[in-house]
């Protein structure tokens, strides 16, 4: 019998079958789950709603030609998104310069580890916790303490923004971090030993080196935003929607699935085109791929 | 430049304080800070509602642990034994079940499911009789989903760990005449270990705190998840704050656990890492 993890009987038609046994329940899996549920929902994005709700099968473009309806949401997400990945870039760099450049190497890996630990805490509970925070019992009510009444926060695309920041500032951090920690620090030294003050070094060594982590964050940042839900949904609380808010609304309370499929083939379509410029424009020829998770 | 890394820091970890912290208010409004008390723990073990919702969530979370855990060893071990465009397949499914955002997955699992069962439950009633069984959103369409996320996340992990193990070893053991299934028992499997109970330990977490996929695919069943979110909808309580400082204990506890054991490759036998 062979068996698994043997490389000598590659090719061996033993070899071959026990390969394919090993691959066929995650062929199952990405057959059954991931490609013909993609699948059914393009079929479901050119068809029309049934009377009761649900899919009535037809060839239409009408939902596609529809999106406008829907318009707001990808307005909020497509305006809030960026600025929400540009805000986190903005407030993860000096941070990650901080861990890369000047903490000391003693406690470095104490202090990255220490960014990382909130983000594995349940999303849900970290933007419940800025619920509170920007509800009225929250920072509203120690303003009021010295004289700011009525201030509402949460429900605002203040708020929104806050819980984007929030929510994803570790995956930001991590990116520019490795991007600075590779720089070499003798072109610091050269670049001051060379009469550069020091902004001038950032602005024109460090920055143009370290921008492909910014790339990176970046990428991730926004992808994620383009998907979120529950920042929306308890932070603007209704009145700011991103994308993922309309498609739980069309899918669980109004049932209009034909037009919600549109809508999440249209989100998807957004991220590829996302995807696609950052590895024409960003990575270049170098042929790097984002890895992204691990 | 110090202050700032310790803003961030205080408004990184501000939140998860607070949250544990009004956890012990024996008030009734989260943030209205009463005195010292444990009430909110008991009223939160004593609600049926979420002991059910906690019940259904760790059932699904080891059924999804387990599965993933399964599937992604053998998906790495099989990939590490496969050239040429099966494994540009397997790599580019891997990407995209990890890419394609949780809430277009939980639409597309819905339909799919929903589509599905609609074309096989009269099959089901024709051949059982209307009492019969019949198949619906539940445990099981959750377990579905989330594994095919976290099947992908554990391939990632063991194969990484795959890679980085001394073919030496391996030659070793052949030389010594193993048995290929020997070989992988004594030697490669013990290697792999620390990987696999780790991609265990993130894929139960994973399942224990997701939200989104679960409320498309959850049927009639409340997750934990999908407890708090609407009880938050209802009005914030310190007893949500109580049920999440439990879910933070767990989920934080477990995935520090997984990142020991992930760490720990980098001191163990494997070579060229």
């Amino acid at each position: 019998m062979t068996a698994a993890a043997g490389t000598r009987d590659e090719g061996r038609g033993g070899g071959r079958a026990t390969t394919a046994l090993l691959l066929a329940p995650a062929s199952a899996f990405f057959l059954l789950l991931l490609l013909l549920p993609l699948a059914v929902v393009i079929v479901y994005s050119f068809g029309e709603r049934a009377p009761a709700g649900g899919y009535l099968p037809a060839f239409s473009f009408d939902n596609y030609l529809n999106l406008a309806a829907r318009g707001q949401a990808f307005l909020n997400t497509l305006t809030l998104a960026p600025l929400g990945t540009l805000l986190c870039a903005l407030v993860a760099y000096p941070l990650a310069y901080f861990l890369a450049v000047r903490a000391s190497p003693r406690i470095r890996t104490l202090l990255l580890v220490l960014v990382i630990v909130p983000f594995w805490a349940s999303q849900l509970l970290r933007i419940y916790a800025w619920l509170l925070i920007l509800g009225s019992k929250g920072i509203p009510a120690l303003l009021s303490l010295v004289g700011i009444e009525d201030l509402l926060l949460v429900n605002t695309r203040f708020a929104v923004l806050v819980g984007m920041v929030y929510g994803y500032l570790p995956l930001m951090i991590f990116p520019i971090y490795v991007s600075l920690e590779k720089l070499d620090k003798r072109l610091l030294e050269a670049s001051s030993d060379l009469g550069a003050r020091p902004w001038r070094t950032f602005l024109q060594v460090t920055l143009p080196m370290s921008l492909e982590g910014v790339a990176t964050g970046s990428l991730l940042v926004f992808i994620l935003l383009m998907g979120e839900f529950i920042i929306p949904a308890l932070l603007g609380g209704g009145k700011v929607f991103f994308i993922g808010n309309a498609l739980v609304d069309l899918f669980l309370q109004s049932r209009n699935w034909p037009y919600g499929a549109a809508v999440s083939i249209a989100l998807i379509a957004i991220m590829l085109a996302s995807i696609v410029t950052y590895m024409r424009f960003v990575l270049g020829k170098r042929g790097q791929r984002p890895n992204a998770f691990m | 430049m110090r202050w700032y890394a310790l803003a961030i820091y205080v408004f990184l970890y501000l939140p998860i304080v607070l949250i544990v912290f009004f956890s012990f208010n024996s008030g009734r409004y989260a943030m209205d800070w009463q005195g010292f008390s444990f009430q909110w723990y008991g009223r939160a073990f004593a609600n049926r509602f979420a002991m059910q919702a906690l019940a259904t969530s760790l059932e699904v979370g080891l059924w999804t642990a387990a599965l993933s855990t399964v599937i992604g060893t053998l998906t790495a071990i099989g990939l590490e034994r496969t050239r040429g465009w099966p494994r540009r397949l397997f790599d580019g499914l891997i990407y995209v079940a990890i890419m394609v955002p949780g809430v277009v997955i939980g639409i597309a699992t819905l339909i799919a499911f929903v589509t599905l069962f609609g074309a096989l439950n009269p099959l089901l009633a024709h051949l059982f009789g209307p009492d019969g069984p019949q198949l619906a959103m539940g445990r099981a369409t959750v377990v579905g989903a989330h594994v095919l996320f976290n099947l992908a996340v554990v391939t990632l992990i063991v194969r990484a760990r795959l890679a980085g193990l001394d073919r030496s070893l391996i030659e070793a053991s052949e030389d010594l005449y193993a048995t290929p299934l020997g070989t992988f028992r004594q030697v490669v499997l013990p290697l792999l270990t620390p990987a696999i109970l780790a991609g265990f330990l993130l894929s139960f977490t994973f399942s224990f705190e997701d939200f989104i996929i679960a409320f498309f695919v959850a049927g009639p069943n409340n997750t934990l998840p999908i407890y708090i979110f609407s009880s938050i909808r209802r009005g914030i309580t310190p007893e949500i704050n109580a049920i999440g400082t439990v879910v933070l204990i767990v989920s934080l506890t477990l995935l520090i656990t997984a990142q020991f054991l992930l760490r720990s490759r980098d001191r163990a036998v494997a070579g060229k890492g």
